[in-house]
């Protein structure tokens, strides 16, 4: 029984990083229409970028955050501006190769500047356990679960009552309608852009947490957002937060279980779960547990 | 006041849609513009507000000005901001907001020190809208989405609103609430240009009436003159049966092809 609570915590923790990186994709496909595959680029950047205000500035790491939050947000808005700006009007499947590209350009700059060490990113709970009867949880997938719930609680204010949430959402619903209101439809493609830096930041401090550290090729991680914002559905925020929450808790299931119970399905079987729950889903439900099916224009 | 001066408009470059149309709006007034199916109404309108870009089109000639200034260089913010506002064909409302937000971002460009106040004044030209602040608007009919339309176009105080057909679709009764509306909100102080295939109830409410033919005006007349005129009577008052019924199919036609293409 704790080991099921305690695997079913690890994944909620897990679940919510998943969550913020879903989030900052739902909102830029909302927003754009496009896939945004430099996300989990964005996520890295963000993680160097806590990581040296703590360590590099000395900044404390409640303040590093927002501050790597800010500086993600800045160069998501100038990612915009440069590389997919000018893609408005092209198929949305050049301006998702075109982040592709921008994937790759910022995962080297990425490699430069982290080094060969695994880095830190001065997270305060470390593997500091929180103890409940026998019951024994990591603070830290604690903290996860409570920043990414409020994460998404403060984006779904934004969008619900503030002027520039609803004008992306008047974007993202009907472009030439939005500009008739006079909604600068340019100017909330870069916003949608910067929400998605500051969540990949928000997402790269949680990634080394923990006592872990992060690399490089930690981005990968990243990757798991996908068949989060898959089963949720790409168009919704609700199914972000949800789908990243599943996702990592059956991740975590099947790390704690599936040696016991099927070893015959072979070593690190929890890696390739995420994407097999993708699959699924895209087979009998490709739009998602909330999202909008394709609607026939007849 | 608008002025609209030998205005040519293309569309992808080579397709003529507009062959020197002037218009004026005088300060206070309703004019009516009326014209069949494709006569260039809708392009008159984009050109006023900046759209023609999101549809391949350009302004080659003319000029366009608002109180004298020059607005046919803004894009589209600008000509809200200019004080221009717009009910647009098919009214194009957020299906998936709610009233009070399409209502709010009508407001997107005004002060904001000014929204409550023309919620309240909106909610009053339409207590339809009111009971259903909260409601999802795809969900209204017809008729009550042409109000939010103008409702949101409302929001943001236009000295001049721009009314693309909008009676189309809708019953006579409701056209008739809609009529007493645009009169309501005109009296208030705001200038109309009202695009219109019913020219009935159009020329009942303006003091001045346009007719376009493909691309060119070919009257431009006191609204009292033009309701008398044999020719309009005929053709756009739809004293001739058969021919009223068949310009709709033609339209449906459009719309579908429209959606498709
Ligand atoms: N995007 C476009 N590209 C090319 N030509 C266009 C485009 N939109 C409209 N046209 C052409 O411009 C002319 C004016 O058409 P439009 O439908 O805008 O006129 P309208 O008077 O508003 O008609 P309706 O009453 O049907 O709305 C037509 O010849 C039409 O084929
Ligand atoms: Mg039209």
């Amino acid at each position: 029984m704790e080991a099921l609570i305690e695997s079913i915590m690890r994944g909620l923790g897990q679940g919510s990083v998943y969550a913020m990186l879903g989030l900052g994709f739902v909102i830029v496909y909302k927003g754009t229409e496009v896939v945004n595959f430099a996300q989990p680029a964005l996520m890295i950047l963000g993680a160097f970028l806590v990581s040296w205000f703590t360590f590099d500035a000395g900044v404390p790491f409640f303040a590093a955050l927002p501050l790597a939050m800010l500086a993600a947000a800045l160069l998501g808005a100038a990612i915009e501006r440069i590389a997919l700006r000018p893609m408005v009007g092209q198929p949305v499947f050049s301006a998702a190769m075109v982040t592709v590209g921008v994937f790759f350009a910022l995962l080297t700059v990425a490699t430069r500047l982290i080094g060969t060490d695994i880095r830190r990113t001065g997270d305060p709970w470390g593997l500091d356990v929180l103890l409940i009867g026998d019951v024994r949880l990591f603070q830290v997938d604690i903290a996860k679960l409570v920043i990414g719930v409020l994460a998404f609680l403060v984006v779904g204010a934004y969008f619900k009552y503030s002027r520039s949430g609803l004008a992306i959402r008047a974007t993202a619903s009907d472009q030439e309608t939005a500009l008739a209101q006079g909604v600068k439809v340019g100017r909330m493609f870069g916003l949608s852009w910067a929400l998605a830096g500051a969540l990949g930041a928000l997402a790269g401090a949680f990634i080394g947490a923990g006592g872990v550290g992060f690399e490089p090729i930690s981005a990968l991680v990243a990757l798991k957002a996908l068949p989060a914002i898959i089963l949720g559905g790409l168009d919704s925020i609700k199914g972000a937060l949800i789908g990243g929450l599943v996702i990592g808790v059956i991740e975590s299931l099947s790390r704690t279980y599936q040696p016991g119970i099927a070893p015959w399905l072979g070593a690190n079987f929890d890696q390739v779960v995420p994407y097999l729950v993708m699959l699924i889903v895209l087979m009998i439900r490709p739009y998602g547990l909330f999202g909008t099916p394709e609607i026939e224009r007849v | 006041m608008l002025t609209i001066e030998g205005l040519e408009v293309v569309y992808e470059d080579v397709i003529l849609v507009l062959k020197g149309v002037s218009l004026t709006v005088p300060d206070g007034e309703i004019v009516t513009l009326l014209g069949a199916n494709g006569a260039g109404k809708t392009p008159v309108l984009r050109a006023i507000t900046g759209l023609l870009d999101v549809h391949r089109g350009a302004i080659r000639k003319g000029s366009i000005n608002l109180d004298g200034k020059p607005i046919h260089h803004l894009d589209a913010p600008g000509t809200v901001a200019a004080g221009i506002g717009q009910v647009m064909e098919g009214r194009r409302i957020f299906v998936d907001f709610t009233i009070d937000e399409n209502l709010r971002i009508g407001a997107h460009t005004a002060d904001r020190g000014t929204i409550e106040a023309n919620l309240d004044r909106i909610y009053t030209l339409f207590p339809i809208l009111a009971q259903r602040r909260k409601q999802v608007a795809g969900y209204l009919s017809g008729g009550e989405q042409q109000m939010l339309a103008i409702g949101r176009a409302l929001m943001a105080e236009p000295k001049l609103l721009l009314l693309d057909e909008p009676s189309l679709g809708l019953a006579p009764l409701i056209v008739q609430q809609i009529r007493d509306l645009i009169v309501e909100i005109n009296e208030q102080g705001t200038s109309v240009l009202l695009v219109e295939q019913n020219a009935n109830m159009a020329l009942s409410i303006s003091q001045h009436g346009y007719i376009l033919e493909t691309g060119k005006v070919v009257m431009d007349k006191p609204a009292a003159v033009l309701r008398d005129d044999e020719d309009v009577r005929e053709f756009y008052l739809g004293l001739r049966e058969e021919g009223a019924a068949s310009f709709r199919d033609v339209k449906h036609y459009k719309r579908r092809k429209r959606w498709l293409s």
